[in-house]
């Protein structure tokens, strides 16, 4: 249950898209991903019954950073790395709000690592959109933490050396309670997880596979492209066996190791397909799952990985308005006091 | 047996043991009784930054030294009349600090040949006349001790060991006079769970006090009178720690706004976490972030919300919020940022004490990025300058960096406790959503007469804005990257901070006719150099003295105090930043004295340096 009351006090009309849309002009270039994802935020807000007064988008540095600008609610561009940090402060003093951070991938994987670690182990109540391209755009082209192994960048002439981050792995193993995937090309699916993480009551991390047009362009193309996404996308939803292809022809099943494998349905059956249940406490399978994929080039699992309660940080302690003069004329005076007579009446 | 009274004006006394040894505790309890009697007082707490150095060894000793007298004091004391000393360590670690005729009351049990070699000592102190100059007394503390625990029932030879400080405490208690309830109170309160070891903490206590009464080893008992130069009013002791605390929450009190401290423990600074941890039912809420960028960032998102945003910490920490504090003058909100200074560079001393972060509070940030720095000067001045760092960022809207120190933190003295009615109220001015006549228009970077910009908080209808570290358009605050207009935000920023100045007070200049040469100090230090004027005048020498607390904007008579003096003495705990500051502003030519010895600053010193230049 979400702490946050929505009956405010805002505008008595019904809130529609252009509530939310700011009077500054967008600047992605030309068919970048992050236009998508803006058009379906602000398409969905309304939905959410919240007032814009009460909403604020906490954004770090990156073409992601500029998110804030073009929301029509509180917005704060802070820096590199640090908006889970800010929203941090944010929530732990205002219970009231829904608070969103947007980041990118070198932001709140590279410079931001660890605030966005701590944010998600805490179960702070912010939901953190990370556009992940794969690419640093904004600085125009070096590899990111999410680069694949072998990628040419301007600052790998030689390829890629380093292990890439799987967020969605990440976010698991940080003990996150919300964790989905999805891709700014699918609307529907987009707005369906976003709406999802918005009801989520704690940390809620999306990651959004977002193409660069100019620095990365194709590289979800295995997932967003009519001819091969059917065979791609594994669809997590929950209560239902997983299951993919085109004509549902493949599965997940358990592997001999523990882990989980691809299957085709005609050779196991059905039954032994996994059923998805993002509520299991264990985070386990939903783990497994994240390892399907090595990059999104193949069959990738997108969805919701795991929605979970634990307690939500600040609100197991009682926060009381500041006491009366009364009260701080006791607790100036704490402790052993002594008197020093006025000599004239002593 | 009746003992002769003897009156003393002023006593050091110094509590020399090892790190195990609970001195620390003794001190602070002599302390609290002290006060209670009403003497002035001052301490200065040492110890190693090692939790548990090797036993015995002389990088494991911890002291404790309290300044008392019927006088209004000023600092706590340069060296020790009275030294106690629990092992040969402290004596080694200690003796080179007293003067000669000196006191010095030891633990004669742990003089054992062991302990003597882990000091470094080739032959016993006691016994080859290297001590003849001093009045030494010997006393069995440990087996006496052990011989009063010994009858509490439950309590264990453990207990016993432990006990001894409680026991010096209680001869150091009979020889000045102090009254033992204080003591005994806060025994039974601290131990009220394990009544065998309270119970054996009061024995060794009482046995102390009556050693001292009985024995023939101290044939003086010494009185100190109550001070009777203080004003009138109810004291307490505090530290730098809990004044700075005290002073936030009053802030907070009286602006409504909630307090947020955000920190990421650091030596010395994690005391005022602690501290401010306990008052939750002030609204008070501390979060123990991930890193000081973190805790940095937190207390900035907090006072974006309309909270009183806090964050502490010490040098190694300033170096990481700095990208944060930039930031915090680019988005102008209030914001207190706390640097307990401790010696440097890197990891430096981290219990050591140091003048040494001035500059960097002053310039270091990337940009032109100009906030308002002060700098208490006594641990209740802490009080004071908490309060008003809160009064300044929220009326200015800008993030507020208050120098203090290690020894400030951790030093205690009597402090007047304010009527919360001279407490001014504070208003966070917010901006309130649209009312029927306004157009609903907002420019979050518009000005008022002081420059500062509207704060309107998340949640007020009709004012959702963005605000960020690029550059702003004046009045609008979208972003703007037009040449004339960065000019203009970076003047607007620079004479917005500049202006505080109007709330500064003047600098007061404590002068005496035909003085020709000023002593000019900021932070703590204050105590050191006014003591070091008085020695120096009571010698004839004609000196003035005056004391900085506002490092920026400085007060508005600055310049002319500096150029009305033939000769400007500056002495702080680091090379000279002070005076390179003041010399670039003003073109006065700053005689420096800096002190890098993670020691405060003595009054002898400061005597010596007005001696020379007379």
């Amino acid at each position: 249950m979400s702490a946050l009351d929505t009956s405010g006090n805002g505008p008595v009309h019904k809130l529609t898209k252009a509530d939310f849309q700011s009077d500054q002009e967008t600047r992605w270039c030309p068919g970048c991903g992050d236009y998508a994802v803006l058009s379906a935020v602000q398409q969905f807000m309304p939905d959410l019954g919240i007032p814009p007064e009460r909403i604020v988008f906490i954004t770090g540095i990156g073409c992601a950073g500029r998110f804030s600008y073009y929301m029509n609610t509180y917005g704060m561009h802070g820096i590199h790395g640090r908006a889970p940090a800010l929203a941090t402060g944010l929530a732990s003093a205002r219970q009231d709000l829904s608070i969103w951070v947007v980041t990118g991938d070198g932001d709140s994987l590279s410079i931001g690592g660890n605030h966005l670690i701590h944010a998600l182990r805490r179960n702070v109540p912010v939901k953190i959109l990370l556009f992940n391209n794969q690419i640093y755009g904004l600085t125009k082209g070096q590899a990111s933490p999410t680069s694949e192994l072998g990628k040419i960048t301007k600052s790998t002439p030689f390829g890629v050396a380093d292990h890439p981050f799987n967020p969605v792995a990440l976010a698991l193993g940080a003990e996150a309670t919300f964790v989905a995937r999805t891709i700014d090309r699918d609307r529907r699916h987009l707005t369906e997880v976003l709406r999802a993480a918005a009801l989520h009551d704690g940390a809620s991390l999306v990651e959004i596979y977002q193409n660069c047009p100019v620095f990365n362009d194709g590289a979800f193309s295995a997932l967003t492209e009519k001819d091969v996404k059917d065979v791609n996308q594994i669809r997590l939803e929950a209560g239902q066996p997983i299951r993919f292809g085109a004509e549902g022809e493949h599965g997940v099943a358990l592997g001999q190791h523990g882990g989980l494998e691809i299957v085709d349905v005609a050779d196991v059956g059905e039954e032994t397909l996994i059923v998805h249940d993002p509520h299991r406490p264990d985070p386990g399978l939903a783990f497994s799952l994240t390892r399907l994929a090595e990059d999104p080039t193949g069959p990738t699992p997108i969805g919701i990985f795991r929605d979970v309660e634990r307690p939500v940080f600040g609100r197991t302690t009682e926060r009381t308005p500041p006491a009366s003069e009364t009260d701080l004329g006791d607790l100036l005076l704490s402790g052993d006091t002594w008197i020093v007579a006025d000599p004239g009446h002593g | 047996m009746t003992k002769a009274i003897e009156e003393r004006e002023r006593v050091v006394v110094r509590f020399a043991g090892d790190s195990g040894d609970g001195m620390q505790l003794a001190g602070s309890r002599f302390t609290d009784a002290t006060a209670v009697v009403g003497n002035d007082l001052a301490t200065l707490p040492s110890f190693p930054a090692e939790i548990r150095a090797p036993a015995g060894t002389l990088a494991g000793v911890s002291a404790f030294q309290i300044h008392f007298a019927s006088l209004d004091i000023l600092t706590p004391g340069d060296s020790p009349n009275v030294l106690v000393a629990m092992n040969p360590a402290a004596l080694k670690a200690n003796l080179p600090e007293l003067d000669r005729g000196a006191t010095i009351i030891l633990n004669e049990d742990a003089f054992t040949k062991r302990n003597l070699e882990k000091a470094g000592y080739d032959a016993n102190p006691l016994e080859d006349g290297s001590l003849s100059e001093y009045r030494v007394h010997r006393i069995p503390m440990s087996s006496l001790t052990a011989k009063a625990v010994d009858e509490v029932e439950d309590a264990s030879t453990r207990d016993a060991g432990r006990a001894k400080n409680l026991f010096a405490l209680g001869v150091l208690s009979w020889l000045y006079g102090r009254p033992t309830d204080v003591t005994e109170r806060w025994i039974e309160q601290k131990f009220s769970r394990k009544p065998a070891v309270a119970k054996a903490n009061l024995a060794a206590f009482n046995a102390g006090w009556s050693f001292g009464e009985t024995t023939e080893l101290l044939d003086v008992q010494y009185r100190v009178k109550p001070a009777t130069d203080a004003e009138p009013g109810t004291y307490r002791n505090v530290n730098g720690t809990t004044a700075l605390a005290l002073g936030l929450i009053a802030a907070s009190v009286r602006s409504g706004l909630p307090l947020v401290l955000a920190s990421y423990p650091i030596t010395p600074a994690s005391e005022l976490l602690h501290e401010l941890s306990r008052h939750t039912r002030f609204g008070v809420s501390t979060i123990q972030a991930e890193d000081e960028i973190a805790a940095a960032g937190m207390a900035l998102g907090a006072a974006f919300g309309g909270r009183l945003g806090v964050t502490a910490t010490s040098g190694p920490g300033m170096d990481l919020k700095a990208e944060t504090i930039g930031l915090a003058v680019a988005l102008e909100l209030p914001m207190i940022i706390i640097d307990v200074q401790r010696a440097g560079p890197s990891t430096g001393m981290p219990t050591k004490t140091e003048q040494s972060d001035l500059l960097m509070a002053l310039y270091g940030r990337h940009g032109e990025s100009p906030l308002p720095v002060l700098a208490p000067s006594t641990p209740g001045g802490c009080f004071e300058l908490g309060f008003e760092a809160a009064q300044i960022a929220i009326r200015y809207r800008t993030p507020v960096i208050i120098l203090s120190d290690t020894f400030l933190a951790s030093s205690s003295e009597p402090w007047r406790v304010p009527s919360t009615a001279d407490l001014p109220a504070i208003d966070p001015a917010f901006t309130p959503g649209p009312s029927a006549e306004d157009d609903g228009a907002f420019a979050p970077y518009s000005r008022d007469d002081r420059l500062a910009r509207p704060w309107a908080i998340p949640g007020t209808p009709g004012r959702q804005h963005r605000i960020g570290g690029l550059e702003k358009a004046d009045g609008t605050g979208n972003i703007s990257y037009d040449p004339a207009n960065h000019a203009l935000m970076t003047e607007l920023r620079s004479a917005k901070v500049a202006g505080i100045a109007y709330d500064v007070p003047l600098i007061e200049v404590d002068s005496q006719p035909g003085a020709r040469l000023l002593v000019l100090g900021w932070g703590s230090s204050e105590g050191s150099i006014r003591a070091g004027v008085r020695r120096a005048r009571m010698c004839g020498h004609k000196v003035a003295c005056a004391h900085l607390h506002h490092l920026n904007p400085l007060p508005s008579n600055t310049g002319d105090v500096l150029r009305s003096f033939d000769r400007v003495l500056v002495p702080e705990m680091n090379t000279g930043q002070l005076a390179q500051v003041l010399r670039a502003k003003f073109l006065v030519d700053i005689e420096s004295f800096g002190k890098v010895q993670g020691q405060p600053l003595f009054a002898a010193e400061i005597e010596d340096q007005i001696a020379e230049r007379q």
